[in-house]
């Protein structure tokens, strides 16, 4: 798979309460979440955002609560894929078990800019910067989690567990 | 291979293999799987997507309402409905209707529903804090919670170790919220990334149940996958009243594997306050009182500070004082049998006498749902556990973390101080 889109930076920490702010918590309808995905950060992400879009930051993507809202509005906002320093642990699961892609590259947020054209081959585990022409190789995923991808998230892993023990 | 901590421990006799290691993934079964009202919807939805006609064990599902709830709005009360059905729905035993929950992390080990070596997820971080008692607990997402309801089992990879050993005792006035400020102040918001922090030492003894409580329900702020007590009399003699069964007390092997180990003297430990916006930016009291900090707001309550002793500790202060001009003081304590338990012993007298406002339990105001959220440009003081942008209110708002007894004090001085400042 091949995702296109143009860089959003942010920094490091960025926690679930600036992803998706708790007053938005009453209700978990993606469009609704989308509508004020990274509020308290950047006001005007869901209005720049575009489908296919790619977050980068820093150390600690996602910290904080186990709201899975987060990775969710990220999802609905359009955006394809998170390349990160790193994550924290909750979020990285969530993102994984809903279907995002989230890859870990040590130094992408020094690499990139606001802006920049990404291209991301999942299968190949590729990333290039297209402006500058630099290019990186991630780590496979441990084989349980690629299992849980190739099922297309944890939901439809479950579902086919259910029915083996049937 | 080297031996195994008490979180290895925990997890290698759930997913029936005599050792493991760190980096391993591993399917555990589940003992308790936890879900609130802000959580739990998501998870039903998905719960319904994998085909599932009953949860795994009706005894094992807990839902608690209480983020929201009393229901702050129509959609709250729309989620609350979504909970409240789908426990009558699958006959889950342990759901509890506000006038009997509690913040869920005050209210689980209340009710005997947490001890020794069990393994529990919950979707909601602050999970961990049943660490305290010697159980391999952590925070989960809705789609994770989903799956193990109708699976009862849950997928981890084994997390490495970070010793944090205890010696001595706490100073007068200083408590458990003091040190795992310190701890954090210490390693980072990261210094646990995925790990476990396990600790152990003689000074353990000399910290109370509800204190453990309190630092294992910061190991999150950490980074940590969970945070961990060994077992003690003190655990025992609670779970036997509590859960009538003294659980599974796990303990490290002589050699297990630390990849950082950090010594702390309690007796060294001083009152302390996490400044906005990161839990890792401590400054003892002493220093904090120079800079005469002025609060808008007083918070004292949730998952981390909501027990009996924090309303102890909160009471004394207040004992014969009245808040600042200007101040709003909230008191919410975290569970029904807290909030009884301080109108006989005289607590309620006291709170109200020094100008508090006294809520039934709710999360409310720890993550900016209702109950003291803040306007732009306040301040508040706090004994809940996160003090990010916009935490409990508009995004130019701030949130100092601190114990009872220093938010207590500030709220009557009107700065951010101690009890010995005023």
């Amino acid at each position: 798979m091949i995702l296109k889109g143009k860089a959003h930076c942010y920094g490091d920490h960025i926690n679930t309460d600036v992803i998706i702010p708790a007053r938005y918590l009453n209700d978990s309808t993606p469009e609704y979440l989308a509508k004020h995905c990274f509020e308290d950060l950047d006001a005007s992400f869901p209005q720049k955002v575009q489908e296919g879009d790619i977050v980068i930051a820093g150390r600690n993507f996602g910290c904080g609560s186990s709201r899975e809202h987060a990775p969710l509005a990220i999802k609905a906002s359009g955006v394809s894929c998170v390349i990160a320093t790193s994550f924290a642990k909750i979020f990285f699961r969530n993102a994984i078990n809903i279907g995002l892609p989230v890859l870990e590259i040590e130094d992408i947020a020094a690499n990139v800019q606001e802006g920049d054209p990404l291209t991301v081959d999942l299968s190949q585990g590729m990333i290039t910067n297209e402006k500058t022409g630099k290019v990186w190789h991630t780590a496979p995923f441990a084989p349980f989690m690629q299992k849980i991808i190739d099922a297309g998230g944890l939901i439809n892993y479950t579902k086919s567990k259910l029915e083996e023990g049937k | 291979m080297s031996g195994m901590t008490m979180t290895q421990k925990i997890l290698a006799a759930h997913c029936g293999k005599d050792k493991i290691q760190a980096g391993e993934l591993v399917e555990c079964a589940v003992d308790i799987a936890l879900g609130n009202d802000i959580t739990a919807p998501m998870a039903i939805r998905e719960f319904r997507k994998t085909g599932a006609s009953k949860v795994f064990d009706q005894n094992k599902v807990v839902l608690v309402p209480d983020h929201f709830t009393p229901n702050k709005d129509i959609a709250s009360a729309v989620q609350a409905k979504t909970t409240r059905e789908f426990a009558k729905e699958m006959g889950i035993k342990n759901y509890f209707e506000v006038g009997c929950m509690g913040v869920e992390h005050a209210l689980l080990p209340e009710k005997g529903l947490t001890k020794p070596g069990d393994l529990i997820v919950g979707a909601d971080s602050h999970t961990c804090t049943y660490g305290a008692m010697g159980a391999f607990s952590t925070g989960i997402g809705s789609t994770d919670l989903a799956s193990v309801m109708a699976l009862g089992t849950c997928w981890f990879k084994v997390p490495a170790a970070l010793k944090i050993n205890l010696h001595g005792s706490f100073q007068p006035g200083v408590s458990g919220k003091d040190l795992i400020l310190q701890v954090i102040g210490k390693i980072g918001v990261e210094g646990a990334r995925y790990l476990s922090l396990e600790f152990v030492g003689d000074g353990v003894k000399n910290i109370s149940l509800e204190e453990r409580l309190t630092i294992a329900n910061m190991a999150t702020e950490a980074g940590a996958k969970n945070g961990i007590f060994p077992v003690d009399d003190i655990v025992l003699d609670y779970c036997m009243e509590r859960a009538h069964s003294k659980g599974i007390a796990y303990t490290a092997d002589k050699d297990a594997v630390y990849l950082v180990e950090h010594d702390f003297d309690l007796s060294k430990i001083p009152m302390t306050v996490a400044f906005p916006h990161l839990p890792e930016n401590v400054h003892d009291i002493e220093e904090t009182y120079q800079q005469k900090i002025k609060i808008d707001q007083a918070v004292i309550g949730s998952c981390t500070n909501g027990r009996i002793s924090d309303m102890r500790a909160a009471a004394a202060i207040l004992k014969g004082r009245h808040i600042a001009s200007g101040v709003r003081l909230i008191v919410i304590p975290a569970t029904q049998e807290v909030w009884i338990k301080c109108v006989h012993e005289g607590l309620m007298d006291i709170f109200v006498a020094a100008g508090a406002a006294v809520s039934t339990p709710t999360c409310g105001p720890c993550l900016g749902g209702y109950m003291g959220i803040l306007a732009a440009g306040e301040k508040a003081i706090a004994t809940t556990n996160r003090n990010f942008v916009g935490r409990m209110g508009d995004p130019t708002s701030e949130v100092y973390l601190a114990s009872p007894a220093v938010a207590a004090a500030s709220a009557v001085a009107g700065v951010i101080c101690g009890p010995q400042h005023l």
